[in-house]
């Protein structure tokens, strides 16, 4: 199993919040956290993932509507 | 010290006041509003969206809360298709300003407030045309009226949720479904904007079942949250690449751009979102939903029937509208024969400690419609909070003060009868 978290990035704050939600209910965990500065110069938040749900959680996130900008490996 | 009002140099302890002033802002409001927003102003605090931190992410889930209470409601397919403003006045701007192009067309009522018509009229000077649907005199609007005014480039049909004059509740459903159904293939049909100001939290509403493309809402009158909240919830048939912001401005997304973002909400909620009122405005609606709409509009419908009744039972006083609570919201406008209403207020609060709203309630052509313009109305207009014996309370005021005329203007005929006949005889 692939260790580690990802952070998938999302349009906007109401975004992650709504993808934070979503992901709870499906029994993923997920953490919000500020925008790696790496990553992009946004400064939202991103939500962080484990690396190893990564395809769920997309599949979630694709279900309820949620837009993704980019998945990155933190 | 007891909470009190002090009007000049009486007071009168809150909770004697009768406040039947809730179509203008609703009073009292749920204590879990307050409470709410306390706590955010104490323990949350930060900007929602704009950083990182756990206090900003917080603050960010207490503004995305709102949408969801909001979104339940009035069952949004999706918490993000809410857009929040500071009234339905903004929101109403928004949609008008926002969609409406020179030669496009409007159909809209003639009972509409002034949120609606003051930026059609300044649209018209631009070539937006416009048509004003007449109401009957009750404030009744036949669908099949609507549906004559529609013409080829009409883009909006704008209406008025329910009267804040007389409190008519308009067909909105009937007419989306009217509409839809004639629709000729290739046109679009246009879109139903409803002002639900009067109506959001007192009437059920659901914008899918009901057709309704975009719905404003206020946040502090049958919502019971603060003022300063309103807004929108936006339906998936508008196109949003038409939908032009009243503002554009940081959104704490794509800060590395200089061009507006084209998501929802963020294309239409530049800069920072009133959150301590949306704390608020979440209560209002969690308290709302907790009570149920059914529920209020039933014990709100039984009070309007009680106030319709009893007034009507008083020599001197004409009610308006319908007189059908079932086919109205808790706002009832009445006239006393030979007193003007601005006095009628006055002494319903000087005297009774009653408050109410007289006049033309930011809605002439409502006024115009129901026959009692320029000189308006006095307007009681009922919330959850109040109770049966309130209004018999107002009954009683109202009755001493259409006795007082009716001796007034009886002395008044005797005194001219008595200067004719002195006239006369002399
Ligand atoms: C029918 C109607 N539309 C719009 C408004 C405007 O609401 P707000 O003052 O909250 O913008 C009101 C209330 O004042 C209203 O009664």
């Amino acid at each position: 199993m692939e260790e580690g978290y990802a952070v998938v990035l999302v349009y906007s704050t109401a975004h992650a919040l709504k993808a934070e939600k979503a992901l709870q209910r499906a029994g993923l965990s997920c953490k919000l956290i500020p925008v790696p500065r790496h990553i992009s110069s946004d400064c939202g938040v991103c939500v962080r993932i484990h690396r190893a749900d990564q395809e769920e959680v997309l599949e979630v996130l694709e279900t309820v509507g949620v837009g993704i900008e980019g998945v990155h490996n933190i | 010290m007891p909470a009190s009002l002090r009007p000049g140099d009486w007071e009168v302890p809150l909770d004697e006041v009768i406040y039947f002033d809730n179509a203008a802002t609703s009073w009292p409001k749920p204590p879990e509003v307050t409470e709410a927003m306390v706590r955010f102003l104490n323990e949350i605090g930060a900007n929602p969206g704009r950083s990182g931190h756990r206090m900003a992410v917080e603050a960010g889930r207490v503004v995305y809360e709102a949408r969801e209470a909001i979104a339940e409601l009035f069952n949004a397919p999706d918490p993000l298709r809410v857009v929040f403003g500071s009234n339905a006045t903004e929101a109403l701007n928004l949609v008008l300003r926002g969609y409406l192009r020179p030669g496009d067309h409007v159909v809209t009522s003639s009972v509409e407030h002034n949120a609606v018509m003051r930026p059609l009229r300044a649209l018209e000077r631009q070539g937006v045309e416009i048509t004003v649907v007449g109401c009957a005199p009750d404030g009744t609007l036949d669908p099949a009226d609507v549906l004559a005014a529609i013409r080829s480039n009409t883009v909006l049909v704008v209406l008025n949720h329910a009267s804040n004059v007389v409190g008519t509740i308009l067909p909105v459903a009937e007419v989306a479904a009217q509409v839809r159904a004639q629709l000729i293939a290739p046109l679009p049909a246009p879109l139903l904007v409803v002002d639900a100001a009067q109506t959001a939290g007192a009437v059920p509403i659901d914008v899918q079942a009901d057709g309704i493309d975009l719905l404003v809402f206020t946040g502090h009158k049958s919502l019971h949250g603060p003022t300063g909240t309103g807004g929108l919830v936006i339906g998936e048939r508008v196109d949003l690449a038409r939908l032009e912001p009243l503002k554009r401005g940081g959104t704490g997304s794509r800060s590395e751009h200089e061009e507006q973002p084209d998501f929802l909400p963020d294309k239409y909620e530049s800069g920072t979102v009133n959150a301590v009122g949306l704390a608020g405005l979440t209560a209002g609606v969690r308290w709302v939903l907790k009570q149920g709409v059914e529920a209020i509009r039933a014990r709100e419908e039984a009070l309007t029937r009680r106030l319709i009744d009893g007034l009507r039972a008083i020599p001197g006083v004409t009610v308006y509208g319908t007189l059908d609570p079932a086919r109205q919201t808790a706002t009832v406008s009445f006239s006393i024969a030979g007193m003007e209403p601005s006095e009628v207020g006055l002494r319903l609060d000087e005297e009774f400690a009653i408050m109410c709203r007289v006049g033309l309630h930011c809605a002439p052509a409502a006024h115009r419609t129901i026959g009692t313009f320029p000189t308006g109305t006095v307007r009681f207009s009922l919330g959850a909070f109040n109770t049966a014996e309130e209004v018999d309370r107002a009954l009683e005021a109202v009755e001493r003060l259409a006795g007082d005329t009716r001796r007034r203007t009886h002395s008044a005929r005797r005194m001219m009868h008595q200067a004719g006949y002195e006239q006369q005889g002399g």
